[in-house]
């Protein structure tokens, strides 16, 4: 089978003249973003994983202590947050380029595209708020506080 | 009469299977986040809240179930950094293919650690007081 060979991109050979002067870098930043999003992501993830499921008693050991432990300590609450707004952010916009590539009729795309935004803006909003106003030792509770809390 | 362009990076074979890999765990991953941020959420409802949901998890089917979940990250972590040697290694177009088989090999090599810790917690008697 004879092999054409491609010029890999920007070599020189090739010349792109899509979107000349359309004026927005959005597409061009959004594709940057999940690639560098994706190299942090990477970290970030294995860190979490590692610490939750495999480290001391694996994922049997999460409970509300658990978390309260982890969240007491403003490292994890910044890895957390970090995690968060990224992998909603490459999530969303990985998405949104899938709906873009399926969705033939436009009012099907901006449809989904909207519920799309209005989920993860509220995950966003709502998983930010859990972590800066978390109170690790909440009054009443009894259960589960980690060990840290003073004796009820 | 060429009919099958050969050499194309992206039909058939390698390049394209992983795309579709890509695509299908980067949705599942999504929407599998959609739901922890729910759940983990429950921490500010109240301790009992959370721990009885989580509690709910603990059982051999979801324990599967996160095993399946950490395999479509871990591929489409791995594959994601393959991507982006693609796009920014001079060599890496040339190398795509061989890139997936390191990606796949990498895959094996972290998942089955992985799995025989996970599954011997998951698959073990509840200790402790939880
Ligand atoms: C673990 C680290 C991760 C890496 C290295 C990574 C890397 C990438 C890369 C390089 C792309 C391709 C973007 C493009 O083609 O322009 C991508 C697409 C995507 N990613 Fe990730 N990603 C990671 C985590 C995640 C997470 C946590 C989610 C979900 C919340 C996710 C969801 C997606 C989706 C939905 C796509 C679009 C797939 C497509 O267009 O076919 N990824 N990822």
């Amino acid at each position: 089978m004879a092999t054409t060979t491609i010029p890999s991109p920007r070599s020189g050979k090739v010349k792109y003249s899509r979107n000349r002067g359309s004026g927005s870098s959005f597409e061009m930043l959004a594709w940057l973003f999940m690639r560098l999003s994706g190299v942090v992501l990477v970290v970030l993830i294995f860190g979490h994983l590692f610490v939750n499921l495999m480290a001391g008693d694996g994922i049997h050991a999460i409970d509300f202590g658990f978390v309260a432990g982890k969240w007491a300590s403003p490292f994890w609450q910044v890895w957390d947050l970090a995690m968060l707004w990224l992998a909603m952010l490459h999530g969303t916009n990985g998405v949104r380029t899938i709906i873009n590539d399926y969705a033939e009729r436009n009012g099907t795309r901006l449809t989904l595209k909207t519920v799309l935004y209005i989920a993860s803006f509220v995950i966003l909003v709502l998983g930010t708020l859990v972590i800066f106003t978390f109170d690790p030792c909440p009054a009443g509770a009894v259960t589960d506080l980690p060990s840290f809390c003073p004796a009820p | 009469m060429p009919t099958k362009p050969a050499g194309t990076l992206y039909r058939g074979r390698e390049g394209q299977w992983s795309w579709v890999g890509h695509r299908i765990t980067g949705v599942v991953i999504f929407f599998f986040l959609l739901v922890h941020v729910l759940d983990t959420s429950l921490v500010r409802v109240s301790p009992e809240a959370y721990t009885a949901v989580i509690g709910a998890y603990k059982n051999p089917l979801m324990g599967l179930g996160e095993a399946g979940l950490v395999a479509a990250i871990v591929f489409h972590a791995y594959n994601g950094l393959r991507i982006i040697a693609v796009d920014f290694w001079k060599n890496g177009p040339k190398y795509q293919r061989q890139l997936l088989w390191g990606v796949l090999g990498l895959w094996v090599i972290t998942m089955v650690p992985f799995l025989i810790r996970h599954l011997s917690i998951v698959f073990s008697p509840i200790t402790g007081g939880h």
